[in-house]
């Protein structure tokens, strides 16, 4: 489980089915916005110091931390 | 009881509402067009109030439906009834209280069609609690056009309420809307997903015990009764028990409840919406975005916008400034002319007259800054700068929605303050306002302007670069220093509330709509004008009394003491008036406040005539330039020329020890106390109004005198 690849690992462009979540509590809430397993999300852009990043999810833009990144895995 | 609202029986259809109020609330996810469709249906009909109990702002306005007054109170955007902020607890904690007065008799439910599965999570919540709903599809014609084929009479099917296609941005539809009231109340329950299948035994339970029908509502209750305001604690303790009871963890049902509404809603969703490949807008939005989060282009398109912000506070909005200045001191002088002399005269032209001027001068200064703020938001700008600044502003306890706080502390710190509403997070709100007084605002300008000018010389660096300008720009980035290293002390001090989330949704660019723009201003100016002018209003009487009132005998004094003083050839015959006043402020009780705290003051380096500018300073720093000009009996002449109060103070001479009093050391000492003192009521009064407690601007003030005042006994004496 530890090596498993995130939304934070993705280069721009690059596309992922979202597979679970490793955070409870930020779990609740990236569902509600649409976070669901199975969906498919990509990397929009990062911001230029390359922290907060802008991922393509559910049919809109979507910014999140790294760290909040992080707790979703990708298959 | 609210439940006699609903039309029981048909034959009273017409007349049931005929005196009573209809009590609809609005919801919606953020940016799903809630304010605008609110702005549409009340117009300037509008109120701000208190939920009551909590510190959120209660925004409701009315609107005339057939012979009913419908009030409407517009509950803060949410993604779901699962609250992630304070604000946004009040949505649960309203509809989840059938007792309560907010309680609603019917919820709109406004939904954006082009995220229309994530939009219609929330809907399914509410319809779920038995609430009457009318689900309101915006912006349905515009997806229409970018090829989106709906199928509403699914939805209304599926729901069992009517669903109105409507247009926030243009108010198309509205009357639809209002149409589908009647038909709306009438409706039963319906829910779109039973959750009693996932946990049946606790919800029962929970419904037997306390008495409630509503299976949602129990189960809510068995989630999250703890941000219910109105369930007793020994409620909530029983509540608690249950769950230890089943073992329950509220959270993994959290998560599966919500898998599960998505499933329903995809499905439903599959089945009524024809969409076509991605829509044209996007690639608009997409292209924007390349630019304005670019690695440099981003940051000086920001930098761009700021300094034209900056620009129209501090000098756009001077001419209106003066103006109101202006009429207010004619106002005062016409009717000095016609009142009759006396304490009532001078309580209006010294006292009320200056009190509301002051007041009313911060409004240009707050209209146009909330007309750049509701720009960004509207067009969309505003959370990608949010998104540019928020690694930079986390270092430092902030986020990036501090950023337009902080710069526009530069203008005024009241606006700057107000502007901290968008921050959704507790912590990173507080701190914002607690550092924004910090930023060197522009009262101080005046007050730089004298000291620097009276102590640093009128020289040129390598030719060209004004020493005393120099001076005037360190003083700013003081400010800004000590801003940012206040706020990186707090994010230790601070307690969080609530965990910090970023996750924010980029909406797509779009036009501003000039209506809301207008009710931001109107109803940012309102609010500051009677919730902080009353404060700013009395503080000013208060001082005024200070400044006009003493001891009777050392006042009645003052006339028949003066002239001794011209006949002995002390004081010249034309400076008679002056002395007068300036022995009479001497003589005030704010002159013997002054007298007072001297001893407080002098490790600074100041004496009992900077006290009372100190204190009279507290109506507005800029006071400071006036108040120095009445104690040295300089006359009015100042206005016109400042340098007669630069000769008078360079000439005046410390009777300690017979040299000048305005050293360079006193000077900075008290520009440093300047920069840091929170020497304004108004900005008190504002963060009073903000946080809705006496609590913070009280620590506030502590902190920045404390600041102030360890900082100036510092440059006293390292400089003396």
């Amino acid at each position: 489980m530890a090596t498993s690849k995130s939304v934070a690992d993705l280069k721009p462009g690059e596309k992922a089915i979202i597979s679970g979540f490793k955070d409870e509590q930020m779990s609740l809430k990236l569902l509600e916005m649409g976070c669901l397993p199975g969906t498919e999300v990509s990397i929009n852009f990062k911001a230029p110091l390359g922290d907060p990043i802008s991922i393509d999810v559910a049919g809109y833009n979507l910014s999140l931390r790294l760290n909040e990144a992080a707790t979703i895995t990708i298959r | 009881m609210k439940q006699q609202l609903l039309p029981l029986d048909k034959k009273d259809d017409n007349k049931i509402f005929d005196t009573q109020k209809l009590k609809i609330a609005l919801l919606g996810n953020p940016n799903s067009g809630k304010s605008s469709l609110f702005n549409h249906l009340t117009g300037l009909k509008q109120k701000i109030g208190n939920f009551p109990g909590v510190t959120v702002d209660k925004r409701s306005g009315y609107f005339k439906y057939e012979n009913t007054q419908a009030e409407v109170i517009d509950l803060p955007g949410t993604y779901s009834i699962y609250p992630r902020s304070l604000d946004e607890r009040i949505v649960f904690d309203v509809l989840s209280n059938p007792e309560s007065n907010e309680y609603p008799d019917l919820a709109i439910v406004v939904v954006d069609v082009s995220n229309i599965r994530r939009n219609l999570l929330l809907f399914t919540q509410i319809r779920d609690l038995g609430i009457p709903v009318i689900l309101a599809f915006n912006m349905v014609d515009l997806a229409q056009k970018d090829g989106v084929q709906f199928d509403i009479g699914k939805f209304a099917r599926f729901f069992e309420v009517p669903v109105v296609a409507i247009n926030a941005r243009t108010g198309k539809g509205l009357n639809d809307l209002k149409a589908s009231i009647n038909l709306a109340l009438q409706q039963k329950l319906k829910v779109s997903y039973d959750i009693t299948e996932l946990a049946p035994a606790i919800i029962d339970e929970i419904k037997e015990t306390f008495n409630i029908k509503n299976t949602y509502r129990a189960w809510l209750l068995a989630q999250q009764a703890e941000y219910s305001s109105h369930i007793s604690d020994h409620d909530k303790s029983t509540i608690a028990s249950i769950r230890q009871k089943y073992n329950y963890n509220n959270k993994d049902y959290q998560a599966k409840e919500t898998i599960k509404r998505y499933e329903v809603i995809n499905d439903l969703v599959w089945r009524s919406i024809v969409e076509k490949k991605a829509p044209t807008k996007d690639s608009i939005t997409r292209k924007i975005d390349k630019l304005v989060t670019h690695k440099y282009w981003g940051y000086l398109i920001f930098v761009g916008v700021l300094f034209l912000i900056f620009q129209a506070i501090f000098a756009w909005a001077a001419v209106p400034m003066d103006l109101i200045d202006l009429t207010f001191s004619n106002l005062a002088a016409w009717l000095e002319g016609v009142l009759p002399a006396g304490p009532l005269s001078s309580l209006v032209t010294e006292g009320i007259i200056p009190g509301i001027a002051g007041i009313l001068i911060f409004i240009p200064q707050i209209a146009l800054l909330f007309t750049f703020i509701s720009l960004l938001e509207e067009s969309g700008y505003m959370s990608r700068v949010v998104f540019l600044m928020d690694k930079i502003m986390r270092k430092f306890g902030l986020s990036g929605k501090s950023v337009v706080p902080l710069i526009s502390g530069v203008a005024c710190a009241i606006p700057a303050i107000m502007a901290t509403r968008n921050i959704e997070n507790w912590k990173d709100r507080i701190i914002t306002i607690f550092v924004t007084p910090l930023m060197s605002c522009s009262a101080r300008i005046p007050v730089y302007t004298i000291l620097i000018a009276l102590v640093v010389p009128q020289k040129y660096l390598l030719g060209f670069i004004n020493v005393q300008g120099l001076v005037l720009l360190a003083m700013y980035a003081l400010g800004f220093i000590a801003a940012i290293l206040s706020a990186a002390l707090f994010k230790f001090l601070v307690k969080a509330r609530d965990r910090s989330y970023f996750i924010m949704e980029l909406p797509s660019y779009k036009k501003p709509r000039w209506k809301n723009v207008v009710f931001t201003i109107y109803e940012k100016s309102k609010t500051f004008v009677l919730e902080a002018g009353r404060i700013i209003l009395a503080i000013s009487i208060i001082l005024w009394v200070l400044a006009s009132y003493g001891p009777a005998n050392e006042m009645a004094k003052a006339e028949e003491k003066v002239a001794a003083m011209v006949a002995a050839g002390e004081v010249k015959q034309e400076d008679f008036e002056s002395k007068v006043e300036s022995y009479k402020l001497e003589h005030s009780y704010a002159g013997h406040f002054g007298k007072f705290i001297e001893p407080v003051i002098k490790p600074l380096g100041y004496d009992w005539k900077i006290g009372i500018a100190l204190i009279t300073s507290f109506a507005a720093r800029e006071v400071f330039v006036g108040t120095m000009a009445t104690i040295y009996s300089i006359g009015a002449d100042w206005e016109e020329d400042d340098n007669t109060i630069k000769t008078r103070l360079k000439n005046e001479i410390n009777p300690d020890t017979g040299e000048k009093m305005y050293t360079p050391a006193l000077a900075f000492s008290l520009l440093v106390f300047y920069a840091f003192a929170m020497q304004c009521m108004s900005t008190l009064a504002v963060v009073k109004r903000e946080t809705k407690s006496w609590k913070w601007p009280m620590l506030q003030l502590i902190y920045l005198t404390a600041l102030a005042y360890g900082s100036a006994y510092l440059v006293y004496n390292l400089m003396k």
